[in-house]
């Protein structure tokens, strides 16, 4: 009875890595797809065929072969602990986004707390990993990854907050749950971008942030390749960088899974019934983070980059004076309607 | 767990050896970094020593000569003067074009040879060709050094076209070795003058794109305005030359003020930077400058094509083995990078005795030290980029 149990868990627990796994080596080659036609040419094309769909599993079997290197003078241990700490914050933030309507990792009350505070390990280990490397680059990678990651938290829990005012609870479940049905205007969805014009700008705030907090452009300070090399990356080869790899495409994929269940519904269909039920739910959940994603990559191969400074000033002086604003609004709004 | 080499025995201590590091002397406060020369945006095999306070620069210097290969030296070396030509495409492989052009111009007026017409418009032709071709490849890197990666693929779509139409005229794409003393090594191809006239004519578009795309772009303003700021007289007193010198809003362009080869017969203006986003002589100054200067290349091609004569040899001139008068002579032209100077002496034999190349890259890059205390490290990025330096000339 005790081993079925802990068996279901594991079972429950593998879903997700799955999912995680799959949903990399894809959307690499997919960032390098639309990289390529945002360029104007083609991206992979070789490996496995149609489209070089398997570029990404040729690359892991590259790095998997390399020399795992690890400079004389670092820190062996933090070293090589700070890919896996990372891999495992984002994974284990996995465990209480609501799938589809009939699965959930674990269905925790707290969740969009639990979610939040185990993606702050992110930064610990990016720090870890920068000052085991004994590389000033890497070091001035981890620092500046620090102070983003930290500043960028505020607006991002204030926006998660304002939705939270609006659904009343902290449960991922409830929040989706509470959005099911098509009854704006008689027939948009329930979502609750759609149900307080605050929220919209409350998901631009958050969007913006979860850009920053996942090291993507233009805040891809912390790794900024023509700057930094690599950032906190810099001393890091083979398996380790694609954990950090794997570990960074995770992350842009749960905190836009997580802007899906905030706003757009997580799980339900945007036809009401049509479509619905939870194989339904997890192919809708799934696009709504997935397109997120893309608008992420998209953005990446658009912009330029935004110096140390100006990227502090937009977070303190523009984003957490707005988010904190939009807050008191959504607030009022909900008293008085 | 180690795997034991099976023939050489590894030193069994693997801790390293701990070096007494002097600090007698240094402010603990600040860290020197190694920038370079494997660094990705320092555009070659430059090498910084940076000294930081935090993330502000407050000593910049210049480690160069990694890619030093004896050009001078070698020029002495050779049998004959046409046979340095292939040598001088190697300084500034960007834009081999005008280095070639830069060298013919100081050899033919050394030995007093005369050029045919349709040779001058040619080599006026491939030179502006080429003068795009750099500024496309210094633009984009610049975008690629703030993070904008795609303009970079765009401009280099651009640039490609540029040496497609060179590789059918001269047979190569980046080191050309086309121009010869009194005239062209071989005839362009036949569709040369309807192919560049269809380039110019899809390429001006493209620089209102860029402009859209990236000149304009807020986050890339925010980056470069401001930025670097070098005014016109330190960039006079560092004897700076070519867009570095007309970022600073000084209109100096040896084209117009000392003409060289066919220019005075052209009508095209000088951009200089105006701060119209920042402080006069900005990265940004310097970086619009070379965008301006594109279109004021389209326009010499295009006059050049109309009045370029169809009928001619292009071999006709070129000696069949050069003999030299002792003498020497400094001849200057504008290369994409700035002043671009050769000094020649010949004696007796048939190779010179002495060949400089004033190289604008280098003298450029003197300036930065001066005009990059107190930025940020990004900014020094920036600053560079928008020098525009081709390590290849830098060391010669």
């Amino acid at each position: 009875m005790i081993t079925e149990s802990i068996l279901l868990l594991l079972l429950f627990a593998l879903i997700p890595l799955i999912i995680i796994l799959i949903y990399a080596l894809f959307a690499i080659w997919g960032e390098r797809k639309v990289a390529g036609f945002i360029q104007d040419r083609l991206g992979p094309m070789r490996v496995g065929g149609w489209h070089g769909w398997a570029q990404s599993f040729a690359d892991l079997l590259k790095l998997i072969q390399k020399e795992d290197i690890i400079p004389a003078n670092a820190d062996r241990f933090l070293f090589r602990l700070a890919p896996f700490i990372m891999f495992a914050a984002s994974y284990a933030a996995f465990a209480v986004l609501p799938f589809s309507s009939s699965f959930i990792g674990s269905n925790l009350d707290i969740g969009v707390f639990f979610l939040l505070a185990i993606t702050s390990l992110l930064s610990i280990s990016v720090i870890m990993g920068g000052w085991a490397s004994n590389n000033k680059w890497s070091l001035f990678g981890a620092m500046r990854s620090a102070a983003q990651m930290v500043s960028y938290e505020v607006p991002t829990i204030m926006s998660v907050l304002s939705v939270i005012v609006v659904a009343g609870s902290l449960n991922l479940m409830t929040v989706t749950e509470m959005q099911s049905g098509n009854d704006t205007l008689g027939f948009l969805p329930n979502w609750l971008i759609l149900q307080n014009p605050f929220l919209i700008i409350a998901f631009v705030i958050f969007f913006i942030s979860i850009l920053a907090e996942a090291h993507r452009v233009p805040f891809d300070l912390p790794e900024s390749e023509s700057e930094l090399v690599a950032g906190f990356q810099t001393e890091y080869s083979g398996m380790r960088w694609a954990m950090f790899m794997l570990a960074e495409y995770a992350d842009m994929l749960l905190l836009s899974l997580l802007g899906a269940v905030l706003f757009f519904g997580g799980w339900n269909s945007p036809f009401g019934d049509f479509m619905a039920g939870p194989a339904w739910g997890f192919f809708w959940f799934m696009l709504k983070g997935l397109l997120l994603v893309f608008v992420m990559m998209w953005i990446r191969w658009t912009l330029p980059r935004y110096r140390v400074d100006q990227l502090m000033y937009l977070c303190w002086s523009i984003l957490i004076p707005l988010s904190f604003l939009n807050f008191v609004l959504i607030a009022l709004w909900e008293m008085i309607f | 767990m180690y795997r034991k080499h099976p023939t050489w025995e590894l030193p069994q201590k693997t801790d390293a050896v701990m070096i007494e590091i002097n600090t007698k002397g240094t402010d603990e406060r600040k860290m020197v970094i190694n920038m370079g020369p494997q660094h990705p945006s320092t555009h070659g095999v430059l090498r910084l020593a940076v000294t930081l306070d935090g993330e502000v620069v407050t000593d910049v210097e210049c480690h160069i000569g990694y890619l030093h290969r004896c050009f001078e030296k070698y020029a002495e070396k050779m049998d004959n003067f046409p046979a340095v030509i292939p040598y001088t495409d190697r300084i500034d492989y960007v834009s081999a074009m005008n280095q070639e052009h830069g060298f013919v111009i100081a050899a033919e007026r050394l030995l007093e040879i005369e050029v045919p017409e349709r040779v001058e418009y040619i080599r006026v032709i491939v030179a502006e060709m080429q003068r795009i071709a750099s500024h496309l490849l210094a633009i984009g890197t610049f975008g690629l050094d703030l993070g904008a990666f795609s303009p970079f693929l765009y401009l280099f779509t651009e640039r490609e076209k540029i040496l497609d139409i060179f590789e059918r005229t001269s047979g190569a794409r980046l080191l050309y070795n086309y121009m010869a003393i009194g005239g062209l090594m071989r005839e362009p191809h036949p569709e040369f003058k309807s192919e560049t006239a269809a380039f110019v004519k899809q390429f001006r578009p493209k620089i209102q794109e860029l402009q859209d795309l990236l000149s304009y772009n807020s986050i890339f303003v925010k980056r470069t305005a401001h930025i670097g700021v070098l005014p016109a007289k330190v960039a006079l007193n560092y004897a700076s030359s070519g867009p570095v010198l007309r970022g600073s809003g000084v209109k100096w362009d040896l084209r117009k003020d000392d003409p060289y080869s066919i220019y005075d017969r052209f009508e095209f203006d000088i951009p200089v930077g105006s701060g119209e986003m920042g402080t006069l002589g900005d990265c940004w100054d310097r970086y619009i400058v070379r965008v301006l200067e594109m279109e004021e290349s389209c326009k010499i091609i295009e006059q050049a094509l109309d009045a370029m004569p169809d009928e001619g040899d292009v071999l006709q001139n070129v000696p069949k083995r050069v003999r030299t008068k002792p003498g020497e002579l400094y001849a200057r032209t504008e290369s994409p990078r700035g002043e671009l100077g050769y000094y020649l002496i010949a004696d007796k034999g048939n190779s010179p005795f002495r060949v400089k190349a004033r190289a604008p890259s280098f003298v450029n890059l003197s300036v930065l030290p001066v005009i990059s205390k107190g930025s940020l490290l990004s900014d020094l990025v920036a600053i560079l980029g928008s020098i525009d330096i081709v390590l290849g000339e830098v060391d010669r």
